[in-house]
């Protein structure tokens, strides 16, 4: 008889079940508490890519996709950048220089909050994309 | 008291580095190289670099080690033996890391009074006495790294994002829809988990 691997790890998918949303959640509080404690875009991307690659690594790859397709990824990689270089070019537009985001609100420190959370939004979507991709490549061509 | 965890933790991380390389098992070495992350990583906070420590433990304890382990079930797991010792190799690896060495003697001492941003405090203090007025976080490093390092962040960004075109476009993930090919057990279960239970692998 064939076991699958469904069979298999039956513990450590209940453990995974009950513990991606946590790190879910960590990830969301390491990208928007970067301004108060250690963290920021780069380490909750990280953090969040790896939810779904300890999904795929238990679930196996191709439930995986289904939630979170490589078309979706690709736009994801993209657009982290896009938000990233746009935050520059809107901060151009309000008149300041590139990445000066004083200008983007009237109280400078204001700007500063809002272009912040901004880049550091776009670091964390590109990084979890890119990590998220990393891990489909390898584990797709076995 | 810091020196000596210091210490400690320094050992670890070379007694691992000798590990990795006498180990033949891949897994294991694999293994032992997120431990060696992990360990860097305490050594980070000991030092108060956290956010430091932080990226050295999620990516490099963390994401590195499934890569690695995803590049694993490419190969099989042990080194192949070598019958001959390269001569060349082991002169080429001295010289490199002599090099280093010789690299690091000019760097100032951790801690050291006489390092360039201990003589020259301006830039330093300035983020320290400024930041929170001008940019506004508490945390200062988010200041520097978001704020008035944002060219080198948005850079930086970019080469992520370089980094992951180039594997799509190596590695390439498939177009076709994923249920035609995509193995219905998962990558995870290679290593270790259950060997004699699958037969492809050879473990």
């Amino acid at each position: 008889m064939k076991l699958y691997p469904r069979q298999r790890h039956r513990v450590l998918q209940v453990v995974t079940k009950l513990v991606i949303p946590f790190v879910l959640m960590f990830g969301l509080y390491v990208q928007f508490h970067g301004d108060y404690g250690p963290g920021g875009g780069f380490q909750a991307g990280v953090i969040f890519a790896s939810a779904f690659i300890l999904h795929g690594l238990i679930f196996g790859l191709k439930r995986t996709r289904d939630v979170l397709s490589p078309t979706v990824l690709r736009f994801m990689m993209a657009s982290g950048v896009l938000l990233y270089a746009g935050t520059g070019l809107v901060t151009m537009l309000f008149g300041g220089e590139l990445l000066n985001y004083s200008v983007l609100a009237h109280e400078p420190t204001h700007g500063q909050h809002w272009g912040i959370f901004a880049v550091e939004l776009g670091v964390g979507i590109t990084v979890t994309g890119v990590m998220i991709t990393l891990f489909y490549g390898f584990a797709s061509k076995r | 008291m810091d020196t000596l965890i210091v210490l400690v933790l320094l050992t670890f991380l070379a007694i691992t580095a000798i590990g990795i390389i006498v180990l033949r098992d891949l897994l294991g070495a694999v293994i032992l190289l997120g431990l060696y992350s992990l360990t860097a990583a305490g050594a980070f906070v000991v030092m108060d670099a956290v956010d430091v420590a932080f990226t050295e433990a999620a990516v490099g304890a963390g994401i590195s080690t499934i890569l690695f382990l995803g590049a694993l079930s490419f190969t099989k797991h042990e080194q192949k033996p070598r019958g001959h010792d390269s001569w060349v190799a082991l002169i080429f690896v001295v010289v490199t890391g002599g090099l280093l060495i010789y690299g690091t003697l000019d760097m100032p001492h951790y801690g050291s009074p006489d390092s360039p941003s201990q003589t020259h405090p301006e830039l330093a203090v300035r983020y320290v006495q400024e930041s929170g007025s001008e940019v506004g976080p508490p945390n200062i490093v988010t200041s520097v790294l978001a704020s008035y390092r944002g060219y080198d962040t948005l850079g930086e960004t970019v080469v992520v994002f370089a980094a992951g075109v180039a594997v799509l476009s190596l590695l390439g993930l498939r177009r076709r829809r994923p249920e035609d090919e995509a193995p219905e057990d998962a990558p995870g279960d290679i290593p270790a988990a259950d060997p004699q239970d699958n037969p492809r692998r050879n473990v």
